[in-house]
Protein backbone atom coordinates (compact mmCIF):
# COMPACT_ATOMS: atom_id res chain seq x y z
CA UNK A 1 0.00 0.00 0.00
CA UNK A 2 1.65 3.16 -0.85
CA UNK A 3 -1.04 5.33 0.93
CA UNK A 4 -3.37 2.89 2.39
CA UNK A 5 -6.81 5.03 1.70
CA UNK A 6 -10.14 3.35 1.03
CA UNK A 7 -9.99 4.41 -2.49
CA UNK A 8 -6.50 2.56 -2.65
CA UNK A 9 -7.43 -0.83 -0.80
CA UNK A 10 -10.58 -0.66 -3.00
CA UNK A 11 -9.10 -0.66 -5.93
CA UNK A 12 -5.92 -2.52 -5.02
CA UNK A 13 -8.33 -5.29 -4.10
CA UNK A 14 -9.93 -5.54 -7.74
CA UNK A 15 -13.03 -4.19 -6.42
CA UNK A 16 -15.11 -1.77 -8.34
CA UNK A 17 -14.62 1.18 -6.89
CA UNK A 18 -16.92 4.34 -6.80
CA UNK A 19 -15.95 8.32 -6.59
CA UNK A 20 -17.75 11.03 -5.91
CA UNK A 21 -16.95 14.68 -6.21
CA UNK A 22 -18.23 17.71 -4.42
CA UNK A 23 -17.37 21.32 -5.52
CA UNK A 24 -16.75 23.92 -2.70
CA UNK A 25 -19.03 26.57 -2.62
CA UNK A 26 -18.05 30.19 -3.58
CA UNK A 27 -18.06 31.44 0.30
CA UNK A 28 -16.35 30.29 3.51
CA UNK A 29 -19.56 28.05 4.69
CA UNK A 30 -18.17 25.16 5.49
CA UNK A 31 -21.46 23.53 6.37
CA UNK A 32 -22.22 23.55 2.30
CA UNK A 33 -19.41 20.81 2.39
CA UNK A 34 -19.89 19.24 5.64
CA UNK A 35 -24.24 18.63 4.09
CA UNK A 36 -22.63 16.90 1.03
CA UNK A 37 -20.80 14.67 3.32
CA UNK A 38 -23.61 13.58 5.67
CA UNK A 39 -25.51 12.92 2.73
CA UNK A 40 -22.91 11.05 0.40
CA UNK A 41 -21.02 9.25 3.33
CA UNK A 42 -21.25 5.55 2.57
CA UNK A 43 -21.38 5.93 -1.24
CA UNK A 44 -18.19 6.45 -2.14
CA UNK A 45 -14.75 5.22 -1.78
CA UNK A 46 -13.89 9.01 -1.75
CA UNK A 47 -15.07 12.35 -2.74
CA UNK A 48 -12.87 14.39 -5.24
CA UNK A 49 -13.01 18.59 -4.40
CA UNK A 50 -11.89 20.52 -6.90
CA UNK A 51 -9.28 22.88 -7.32
CA UNK A 52 -10.84 26.30 -8.27
CA UNK A 53 -12.87 24.76 -11.15
CA UNK A 54 -13.47 26.70 -14.08
CA UNK A 55 -11.52 29.38 -12.69
CA UNK A 56 -13.71 30.71 -10.40
CA UNK A 57 -12.71 31.37 -6.64
CA UNK A 58 -13.99 29.04 -4.23
CA UNK A 59 -12.91 27.23 -0.64
CA UNK A 60 -9.86 25.78 -0.59
CA UNK A 61 -9.85 21.67 -2.04
CA UNK A 62 -7.25 20.99 1.11
CA UNK A 63 -9.44 22.83 3.21
CA UNK A 64 -12.59 21.15 2.26
CA UNK A 65 -10.75 17.98 2.41
CA UNK A 66 -10.08 18.24 5.90
CA UNK A 67 -13.99 19.15 6.45
CA UNK A 68 -14.88 15.97 4.57
CA UNK A 69 -12.17 13.99 6.90
CA UNK A 70 -14.02 15.12 10.41
CA UNK A 71 -17.32 13.93 8.97
CA UNK A 72 -16.00 10.96 8.48
CA UNK A 73 -15.44 11.08 4.41
CA UNK A 74 -12.41 10.05 2.40
CA UNK A 75 -11.00 12.89 0.09
CA UNK A 76 -9.64 12.90 -2.83
CA UNK A 77 -8.45 16.45 -3.38
CA UNK A 78 -7.57 18.21 -6.73
CA UNK A 79 -4.43 20.18 -6.92
CA UNK A 80 -3.97 22.19 -10.55
CA UNK A 81 -1.05 23.61 -11.85
CA UNK A 82 -2.73 26.87 -12.39
CA UNK A 83 -2.55 28.83 -9.32
CA UNK A 84 0.62 27.88 -7.85
CA UNK A 85 4.56 27.25 -8.35
CA UNK A 86 6.26 24.19 -7.46
CA UNK A 87 7.10 25.60 -4.17
CA UNK A 88 3.48 26.31 -3.16
CA UNK A 89 2.74 22.78 -4.37
CA UNK A 90 4.79 20.96 -2.60
CA UNK A 91 3.76 23.00 0.96
CA UNK A 92 0.00 22.62 0.23
CA UNK A 93 0.79 18.97 -0.22
CA UNK A 94 3.03 18.56 2.78
CA UNK A 95 0.02 20.56 4.35
CA UNK A 96 -2.47 18.07 3.40
CA UNK A 97 -0.80 14.78 4.32
CA UNK A 98 -0.26 16.39 8.12
CA UNK A 99 -4.10 17.00 8.29
CA UNK A 100 -4.51 13.09 7.03
CA UNK A 101 -5.56 13.60 3.57
CA UNK A 102 -3.91 10.50 1.05
CA UNK A 103 -5.57 10.86 -2.47
CA UNK A 104 -4.27 13.88 -5.05
CA UNK A 105 -5.62 14.23 -7.96
CA UNK A 106 -2.88 16.14 -10.84
CA UNK A 107 -4.66 17.74 -13.34
CA UNK A 108 -3.34 20.82 -15.92
CA UNK A 109 -6.91 23.26 -14.28
CA UNK A 110 -8.92 25.40 -16.95
CA UNK A 111 -7.47 28.32 -18.17
CA UNK A 112 -8.44 31.61 -16.30
CA UNK A 113 -10.33 33.35 -18.68
CA UNK A 114 -12.91 30.82 -18.14
CA UNK A 115 -13.37 32.24 -14.30
CA UNK A 116 -14.49 35.05 -12.57
CA UNK A 117 -11.06 36.53 -12.52
CA UNK A 118 -9.96 36.58 -16.40
CA UNK A 119 -7.41 39.19 -15.44
CA UNK A 120 -5.30 37.17 -13.57
CA UNK A 121 -1.74 36.26 -13.96
CA UNK A 122 -1.13 31.87 -14.81
CA UNK A 123 1.38 30.02 -12.88
CA UNK A 124 2.33 26.49 -15.07
CA UNK A 125 5.35 26.35 -13.17
CA UNK A 126 5.02 22.87 -14.13
CA UNK A 127 2.61 21.17 -15.67
CA UNK A 128 -0.17 18.40 -14.39
CA UNK A 129 2.41 15.06 -15.67
CA UNK A 130 5.14 17.18 -14.29
CA UNK A 131 3.64 17.80 -10.84
CA UNK A 132 2.56 13.70 -11.28
CA UNK A 133 6.30 13.31 -11.29
CA UNK A 134 6.80 15.58 -8.29
CA UNK A 135 4.15 13.96 -6.43
CA UNK A 136 5.71 10.31 -6.94
CA UNK A 137 9.20 11.75 -5.93
CA UNK A 138 8.09 13.19 -2.46
CA UNK A 139 6.37 10.08 -1.61
CA UNK A 140 10.04 8.34 -2.22
CA UNK A 141 11.36 11.22 -0.31
CA UNK A 142 12.64 13.85 -2.79
CA UNK A 143 10.77 17.57 -3.29
CA UNK A 144 11.41 18.40 -6.64
CA UNK A 145 15.11 19.77 -6.45
CA UNK A 146 16.41 16.32 -5.94
CA UNK A 147 16.68 17.32 -2.28
CA UNK A 148 16.18 14.52 0.19
CA UNK A 149 13.51 14.82 3.19
CA UNK A 150 15.01 14.63 6.31
CA UNK A 151 11.84 13.31 8.31
CA UNK A 152 8.01 11.59 7.90
CA UNK A 153 6.83 11.42 4.07
CA UNK A 154 3.98 11.82 2.56
CA UNK A 155 1.71 8.91 1.94
CA UNK A 156 -0.04 9.54 -0.95
CA UNK A 157 -2.22 8.04 -3.41
CA UNK A 158 -2.12 9.73 -6.84
CA UNK A 159 -4.71 10.09 -9.14
CA UNK A 160 -4.84 12.01 -12.97
CA UNK A 161 -7.12 13.01 -15.28
CA UNK A 162 -7.49 11.32 -18.68
CA UNK A 163 -9.50 12.95 -21.40
CA UNK A 164 -10.46 10.15 -24.51
CA UNK A 165 -12.90 13.14 -26.02
CA UNK A 166 -9.72 15.42 -26.79
CA UNK A 167 -7.45 15.61 -29.54
CA UNK A 168 -5.10 13.99 -31.04
CA UNK A 169 -7.20 10.79 -30.32
CA UNK A 170 -4.50 8.30 -30.52
CA UNK A 171 -2.25 10.64 -28.98
CA UNK A 172 -4.81 10.70 -25.72
CA UNK A 173 -3.50 6.95 -24.58
CA UNK A 174 0.34 7.92 -25.25
CA UNK A 175 -0.41 10.99 -22.79
CA UNK A 176 -2.26 8.26 -20.44
CA UNK A 177 0.74 5.95 -20.63
CA UNK A 178 3.33 9.13 -19.61
CA UNK A 179 0.95 9.78 -16.74
CA UNK A 180 1.79 6.39 -15.22
CA UNK A 181 5.52 6.37 -16.77
CA UNK A 182 5.07 9.30 -13.91
CA UNK A 183 3.71 7.87 -11.30
CA UNK A 184 0.07 7.87 -11.24
CA UNK A 185 -1.70 5.15 -9.42
CA UNK A 186 -5.61 5.74 -10.81
CA UNK A 187 -7.49 7.79 -13.19
CA UNK A 188 -10.43 9.43 -13.65
CA UNK A 189 -11.70 9.89 -16.95
CA UNK A 190 -14.24 12.73 -18.12
CA UNK A 191 -17.50 12.21 -18.40
CA UNK A 192 -18.63 10.18 -20.84
CA UNK A 193 -21.44 11.72 -23.24
CA UNK A 194 -20.37 9.40 -26.53
CA UNK A 195 -20.17 5.79 -25.29
CA UNK A 196 -18.96 4.68 -28.49
CA UNK A 197 -15.75 7.00 -28.81
CA UNK A 198 -14.65 5.97 -25.17
CA UNK A 199 -15.03 2.52 -26.16
CA UNK A 200 -12.61 3.35 -29.34
CA UNK A 201 -10.14 4.92 -26.69
CA UNK A 202 -10.54 1.74 -23.99
CA UNK A 203 -9.31 -0.95 -26.87
CA UNK A 204 -6.05 1.57 -27.55
CA UNK A 205 -5.74 1.48 -23.86
CA UNK A 206 -5.89 -1.90 -23.61
CA UNK A 207 -3.59 -2.88 -26.56
CA UNK A 208 -0.92 -1.16 -24.61
CA UNK A 209 -1.93 -3.00 -21.57
CA UNK A 210 -1.89 0.32 -19.90
CA UNK A 211 -5.22 -0.92 -17.75
CA UNK A 212 -2.85 -3.06 -16.11
CA UNK A 213 -0.32 -0.54 -14.64
CA UNK A 214 -3.10 2.38 -13.66
CA UNK A 215 -6.28 2.02 -12.04
CA UNK A 216 -9.03 3.89 -15.06
CA UNK A 217 -12.16 5.18 -13.04
CA UNK A 218 -15.04 6.10 -15.91
CA UNK A 219 -16.50 9.67 -15.61
CA UNK A 220 -20.18 9.91 -15.32
CA UNK A 221 -21.95 12.91 -14.88
CA UNK A 222 -25.69 12.35 -14.96
CA UNK A 223 -27.42 15.67 -17.49
CA UNK A 224 -30.08 18.20 -15.87
CA UNK A 225 -31.58 19.23 -19.37
CA UNK A 226 -31.11 19.27 -22.90
CA UNK A 227 -29.53 22.73 -22.69
CA UNK A 228 -27.15 21.60 -20.36
CA UNK A 229 -26.31 18.48 -22.74
CA UNK A 230 -25.88 20.34 -25.69
CA UNK A 231 -24.24 23.22 -24.11
CA UNK A 232 -21.11 20.47 -23.83
CA UNK A 233 -21.47 19.36 -26.84
CA UNK A 234 -21.05 23.17 -28.21
CA UNK A 235 -18.97 25.01 -25.98
CA UNK A 236 -17.48 23.16 -23.65
CA UNK A 237 -13.97 22.13 -25.05
CA UNK A 238 -12.79 18.49 -25.31
CA UNK A 239 -16.36 17.72 -24.48
CA UNK A 240 -18.37 15.06 -26.72
CA UNK A 241 -21.87 14.53 -26.40
CA UNK A 242 -23.73 11.78 -28.61
CA UNK A 243 -26.58 12.72 -30.64
CA UNK A 244 -28.47 9.65 -28.90
CA UNK A 245 -28.12 10.80 -25.66
CA UNK A 246 -29.51 14.66 -26.77
CA UNK A 247 -31.86 12.57 -28.67
CA UNK A 248 -33.03 10.62 -25.28
CA UNK A 249 -33.26 13.36 -23.22
CA UNK A 250 -35.54 15.36 -25.84
CA UNK A 251 -37.86 13.15 -25.87
CA UNK A 252 -38.09 12.40 -22.13
CA UNK A 253 -41.29 13.35 -20.37
CA UNK A 254 -38.83 13.72 -17.26
CA UNK A 255 -35.65 15.23 -18.03
CA UNK A 256 -33.50 14.39 -15.07
CA UNK A 257 -35.19 10.78 -14.60
CA UNK A 258 -34.14 9.86 -17.95
CA UNK A 259 -30.36 11.79 -16.80
CA UNK A 260 -30.17 9.31 -14.21
CA UNK A 261 -31.48 6.43 -16.27
CA UNK A 262 -28.64 7.10 -18.57
CA UNK A 263 -26.04 7.51 -16.20
CA UNK A 264 -27.43 4.39 -14.75
CA UNK A 265 -26.69 2.22 -17.47
CA UNK A 266 -23.61 3.71 -18.30
CA UNK A 267 -22.98 1.93 -15.17
CA UNK A 268 -23.97 -1.03 -15.47
CA UNK A 269 -22.76 -1.23 -19.41
CA UNK A 270 -19.05 -0.01 -17.95
CA UNK A 271 -19.03 -2.55 -15.37
CA UNK A 272 -18.30 -4.93 -17.82
CA UNK A 273 -15.94 -3.52 -19.78
CA UNK A 274 -12.15 -5.03 -19.79
CA UNK A 275 -10.12 -2.59 -17.74
CA UNK A 276 -12.74 -0.53 -16.09
CA UNK A 277 -11.46 -0.30 -12.20
CA UNK A 278 -14.53 1.69 -11.15
CA UNK A 279 -16.65 4.69 -11.91
CA UNK A 280 -16.14 8.18 -11.11
CA UNK A 281 -19.65 10.19 -10.85
CA UNK A 282 -19.17 13.81 -10.85
CA UNK A 283 -22.89 15.16 -10.54
CA UNK A 284 -22.47 19.03 -11.19
CA UNK A 285 -24.47 21.08 -9.08
CA UNK A 286 -26.25 17.98 -8.76
CA UNK A 287 -24.03 15.51 -5.93
CA UNK A 288 -27.62 15.13 -3.98
CA UNK A 289 -28.69 12.61 -6.94
CA UNK A 290 -25.68 10.54 -6.41
CA UNK A 291 -26.94 7.85 -3.48
CA UNK A 292 -29.78 7.62 -6.01
CA UNK A 293 -27.67 6.44 -9.06
CA UNK A 294 -25.63 4.15 -6.81
CA UNK A 295 -28.77 2.65 -5.40
CA UNK A 296 -30.22 2.02 -8.97
CA UNK A 297 -26.58 0.68 -10.47
CA UNK A 298 -26.43 -1.51 -7.75
CA UNK A 299 -23.00 -0.03 -6.45
CA UNK A 300 -24.67 -0.14 -2.61
CA UNK A 301 -23.80 -1.29 -0.25
CA UNK A 302 -19.94 -0.24 -0.41
CA UNK A 303 -17.87 -3.85 -0.15
CA UNK A 304 -15.45 -3.42 3.42
CA UNK A 305 -11.47 -4.16 2.29
CA UNK B 1 10.32 40.96 -34.62
CA UNK B 2 8.47 42.66 -31.43
CA UNK B 3 5.29 43.76 -32.52
CA UNK B 4 3.47 46.80 -30.97
CA UNK B 5 0.08 48.56 -31.47
CA UNK B 6 -1.00 52.03 -31.39
CA UNK B 7 -2.47 53.45 -28.18
CA UNK B 8 -5.50 55.16 -28.17
CA UNK B 9 -5.52 58.71 -29.22
CA UNK B 10 -7.39 59.45 -26.04
CA UNK B 11 -4.63 58.18 -23.98
CA UNK B 12 -1.97 59.47 -25.81
CA UNK B 13 -3.84 63.25 -25.21
CA UNK B 14 -3.99 62.61 -22.05
CA UNK B 15 -0.28 62.37 -21.80
CA UNK B 16 0.29 65.20 -23.53
CA UNK B 17 -2.45 67.46 -22.58
CA UNK B 18 0.21 69.80 -20.17
CA UNK B 19 3.12 70.50 -23.17
CA UNK B 20 2.68 72.98 -25.98
CA UNK B 21 6.03 71.72 -27.99
CA UNK B 22 5.97 67.57 -28.40
CA UNK B 23 8.54 65.55 -30.91
CA UNK B 24 6.83 62.57 -32.37
CA UNK B 25 9.61 60.00 -32.18
CA UNK B 26 8.99 57.17 -34.48
CA UNK B 27 11.41 54.13 -34.78
CA UNK B 28 13.25 52.77 -38.11
CA UNK B 29 12.83 48.90 -36.66
CA UNK B 30 10.55 46.47 -35.75
CA UNK B 31 7.57 49.17 -35.36
CA UNK B 32 7.97 50.32 -39.11
CA UNK B 33 7.80 46.73 -40.19
CA UNK B 34 4.65 46.20 -38.39
CA UNK B 35 3.16 49.38 -39.17
CA UNK B 36 3.09 50.86 -35.47
CA UNK B 37 5.49 53.83 -35.41
CA UNK B 38 7.47 53.99 -38.13
CA UNK B 39 8.09 57.58 -39.79
CA UNK B 40 4.62 56.80 -41.86
CA UNK B 41 2.81 56.36 -38.42
CA UNK B 42 4.51 59.50 -36.66
CA UNK B 43 3.11 61.22 -39.93
CA UNK B 44 -0.26 60.05 -39.40
CA UNK B 45 -0.19 60.11 -35.33
CA UNK B 46 0.43 63.76 -35.71
CA UNK B 47 -1.84 64.76 -37.88
CA UNK B 48 -4.33 63.50 -35.72
CA UNK B 49 -2.85 65.08 -32.50
CA UNK B 50 -2.45 68.44 -34.02
CA UNK B 51 -6.58 68.19 -35.05
CA UNK B 52 -7.81 66.80 -31.86
CA UNK B 53 -5.94 69.77 -29.91
CA UNK B 54 -6.80 72.53 -32.28
CA UNK B 55 -10.67 71.49 -31.83
CA UNK B 56 -9.70 72.04 -27.73
CA UNK B 57 -8.69 75.52 -28.38
CA UNK B 58 -5.20 74.53 -27.38
CA UNK B 59 -3.16 73.71 -30.47
CA UNK B 60 0.26 71.64 -29.95
CA UNK B 61 3.04 72.28 -31.67
CA UNK B 62 4.94 68.97 -33.07
CA UNK B 63 8.42 67.81 -34.24
CA UNK B 64 8.62 64.81 -36.37
CA UNK B 65 11.55 62.66 -36.41
CA UNK B 66 12.15 59.04 -36.68
CA UNK B 67 15.60 57.29 -35.96
CA UNK B 68 17.20 54.20 -37.02
CA UNK B 69 16.65 52.26 -33.75
CA UNK B 70 15.60 54.01 -30.81
CA UNK B 71 16.93 51.04 -28.59
CA UNK B 72 20.36 52.39 -29.65
CA UNK B 73 21.73 54.96 -27.47
CA UNK B 74 23.80 55.85 -30.75
CA UNK B 75 20.95 56.97 -32.68
CA UNK B 76 19.52 59.36 -29.92
CA UNK B 77 22.93 61.03 -29.75
CA UNK B 78 22.12 62.90 -33.21
CA UNK B 79 18.42 64.08 -31.66
CA UNK B 80 19.56 65.41 -28.74
CA UNK B 81 19.29 69.19 -30.01
CA UNK B 82 15.61 68.60 -30.91
CA UNK B 83 14.64 66.82 -27.69
CA UNK B 84 16.34 70.32 -26.04
CA UNK B 85 13.62 72.40 -27.63
CA UNK B 86 10.55 70.58 -26.66
CA UNK B 87 8.57 70.19 -23.37
CA UNK B 88 8.43 66.24 -23.67
CA UNK B 89 8.66 63.57 -26.71
CA UNK B 90 5.95 60.71 -27.43
CA UNK B 91 8.03 57.86 -28.27
CA UNK B 92 6.07 55.33 -30.95
CA UNK B 93 9.01 52.98 -30.39
CA UNK B 94 8.72 49.23 -28.31
CA UNK B 95 8.96 49.53 -24.97
CA UNK B 96 12.97 49.26 -25.18
CA UNK B 97 12.71 52.24 -27.31
CA UNK B 98 11.07 54.32 -25.17
CA UNK B 99 12.83 53.26 -21.83
CA UNK B 100 16.09 54.05 -23.53
CA UNK B 101 15.17 57.71 -24.76
CA UNK B 102 14.17 57.98 -21.21
CA UNK B 103 17.45 56.69 -19.91
CA UNK B 104 19.09 59.06 -22.57
CA UNK B 105 17.00 62.01 -21.79
CA UNK B 106 16.65 62.29 -17.79
CA UNK B 107 15.14 65.67 -17.55
CA UNK B 108 12.30 65.24 -20.30
CA UNK B 109 9.31 62.75 -20.01
CA UNK B 110 8.98 60.72 -22.88
CA UNK B 111 5.53 59.00 -23.25
CA UNK B 112 4.57 55.82 -24.63
CA UNK B 113 2.63 56.10 -27.60
CA UNK B 114 2.54 52.04 -28.67
CA UNK B 115 1.79 49.09 -26.75
CA UNK B 116 4.18 46.56 -26.88
CA UNK B 117 2.42 43.42 -27.78
CA UNK B 118 4.51 40.28 -28.10
CA UNK B 119 7.35 38.35 -30.29
CA UNK B 120 5.89 37.46 -33.22
CA UNK B 121 5.71 37.12 -36.90
CA UNK B 122 3.11 38.89 -39.93
CA UNK B 123 0.82 36.35 -41.21
CA UNK B 124 -1.20 38.29 -43.21
CA UNK B 125 -2.11 41.72 -44.34
CA UNK B 126 -3.38 43.20 -40.40
CA UNK B 127 -2.39 39.75 -38.59
CA UNK B 128 0.44 39.15 -36.35
CA UNK B 129 1.33 36.22 -33.72
CA UNK B 130 3.39 35.68 -30.97
CA UNK B 131 6.45 33.04 -31.72
CA UNK B 132 9.00 33.66 -28.86
CA UNK B 133 8.86 34.55 -25.27
CA UNK B 134 12.43 35.09 -24.53
CA UNK B 135 12.46 32.04 -22.14
CA UNK B 136 16.12 31.92 -21.88
CA UNK B 137 16.58 28.57 -22.83
CA UNK B 138 15.22 27.27 -26.48
CA UNK B 139 13.30 24.56 -26.80
CA UNK B 140 12.41 24.22 -30.13
CA UNK B 141 14.88 21.24 -31.04
CA UNK B 142 12.33 19.05 -28.98
CA UNK B 143 9.14 20.27 -30.30
CA UNK B 144 9.14 20.77 -33.64
CA UNK B 145 9.98 23.75 -34.19
CA UNK B 146 7.09 25.26 -32.56
CA UNK B 147 7.05 26.42 -29.22
CA UNK B 148 4.49 25.74 -26.54
CA UNK B 149 6.21 28.34 -23.59
CA UNK B 150 4.95 30.82 -26.49
CA UNK B 151 2.19 29.38 -28.07
CA UNK B 152 0.55 27.22 -25.62
CA UNK B 153 -2.21 29.06 -23.39
CA UNK B 154 -0.81 27.36 -20.45
CA UNK B 155 2.64 26.89 -21.47
CA UNK B 156 3.16 23.04 -20.69
CA UNK B 157 5.38 20.87 -21.77
CA UNK B 158 3.63 17.72 -22.03
CA UNK B 159 0.49 18.69 -23.46
CA UNK B 160 -1.85 19.21 -25.50
CA UNK B 161 -3.95 19.50 -22.28
CA UNK B 162 -7.56 18.16 -22.35
CA UNK B 163 -8.70 21.24 -23.64
CA UNK B 164 -7.45 20.50 -27.07
CA UNK B 165 -9.95 19.58 -29.69
CA UNK B 166 -10.19 19.84 -33.53
CA UNK B 167 -6.77 21.55 -33.24
CA UNK B 168 -7.86 24.92 -31.47
CA UNK B 169 -7.53 26.20 -27.85
CA UNK B 170 -9.41 25.81 -25.52
CA UNK B 171 -9.33 29.17 -24.61
CA UNK B 172 -10.50 30.39 -28.00
CA UNK B 173 -11.43 28.89 -31.38
CA UNK B 174 -9.12 31.43 -33.29
CA UNK B 175 -6.45 29.62 -31.38
CA UNK B 176 -4.18 27.07 -32.50
CA UNK B 177 -3.62 24.36 -30.00
CA UNK B 178 0.01 24.46 -29.98
CA UNK B 179 0.45 20.90 -28.88
CA UNK B 180 -2.03 19.81 -32.09
CA UNK B 181 0.56 21.99 -33.91
CA UNK B 182 3.60 20.09 -31.99
CA UNK B 183 2.45 16.16 -31.97
CA UNK B 184 1.11 16.69 -36.25
CA UNK B 185 4.87 18.73 -37.29
CA UNK B 186 6.71 15.10 -35.61
CA UNK B 187 4.32 12.65 -36.96
CA UNK B 188 5.00 14.50 -40.14
CA UNK B 189 8.36 14.31 -39.75
CA UNK B 190 8.03 10.60 -38.48
CA UNK B 191 9.59 11.72 -34.95
CA UNK B 192 6.27 11.75 -32.74
CA UNK B 193 7.41 9.23 -30.81
CA UNK B 194 9.73 11.49 -28.88
CA UNK B 195 6.84 13.17 -27.35
CA UNK B 196 6.20 9.94 -25.30
CA UNK B 197 9.26 11.00 -23.20
CA UNK B 198 8.49 13.26 -20.43
CA UNK B 199 10.01 16.77 -20.63
CA UNK B 200 11.33 17.69 -17.36
CA UNK B 201 10.41 20.62 -14.95
CA UNK B 202 12.00 23.85 -16.73
CA UNK B 203 14.38 25.95 -15.40
CA UNK B 204 12.60 29.23 -15.17
CA UNK B 205 15.63 30.92 -13.88
CA UNK B 206 16.48 31.37 -17.13
CA UNK B 207 13.55 33.24 -17.58
CA UNK B 208 12.41 36.99 -16.47
CA UNK B 209 11.65 34.45 -13.42
CA UNK B 210 15.14 34.73 -12.31
CA UNK B 211 14.44 38.58 -12.16
CA UNK B 212 15.96 41.22 -14.98
CA UNK B 213 18.49 39.86 -16.97
CA UNK B 214 21.79 40.99 -18.36
CA UNK B 215 24.02 39.27 -20.79
CA UNK B 216 27.42 39.76 -20.81
CA UNK B 217 29.88 38.67 -23.20
CA UNK B 218 33.65 38.71 -22.33
CA UNK B 219 34.96 37.58 -25.47
CA UNK B 220 33.43 41.55 -27.09
CA UNK B 221 34.24 43.41 -23.61
CA UNK B 222 37.95 41.96 -24.55
CA UNK B 223 37.95 42.25 -27.86
CA UNK B 224 37.08 46.19 -27.31
CA UNK B 225 39.77 46.66 -25.36
CA UNK B 226 36.87 47.88 -22.59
Amino acid sequence: MKAGSNLERMLESGNFAVTGEIGPPKSCNGEVVRHHARMLKGYCESFNLTDNQTAIVRLSSIAAGKLLLEEGCEPNIQIVCRDRNRIGIQSDVLGAAALGIKNVLCLSGDHQKFGNHPTAKNVYDVDSIQLIKILDGMRNGYFANGEEMKDELPKLYIGCAANPFADPFEFRVTRLEKKADAGADFCQTQCILDMERFERWMELVRARGLHKRIKILAGITPMKSVKAAKYMKKFVAGMMVSDDIIERLEKAEDVKEEGVNIAVEQIQYLKKMEGIAGVHIMAIAWEDIIPEICKRAGLTPRPEV
Amino acid sequence: MIIAERKPIDEILEFLSRYQKVLVLGCGGCVTVCLAGGEKEVGILSSELAMARSKEGRPVELVQKTVERQCDFEYLEGIRHLVKEVDAVLSLACGIGIQTCNEAFPDKNTWPGVNTRFLGVNLNVGEWAERCQACGQCILDKTGGICPVARCSKSIFNGPCGGSQNGKCEVSPDTDCAWALIHDRLTRLGQVDSLREIMPLKDWSYSRDGGPRKLVREDLELESGK
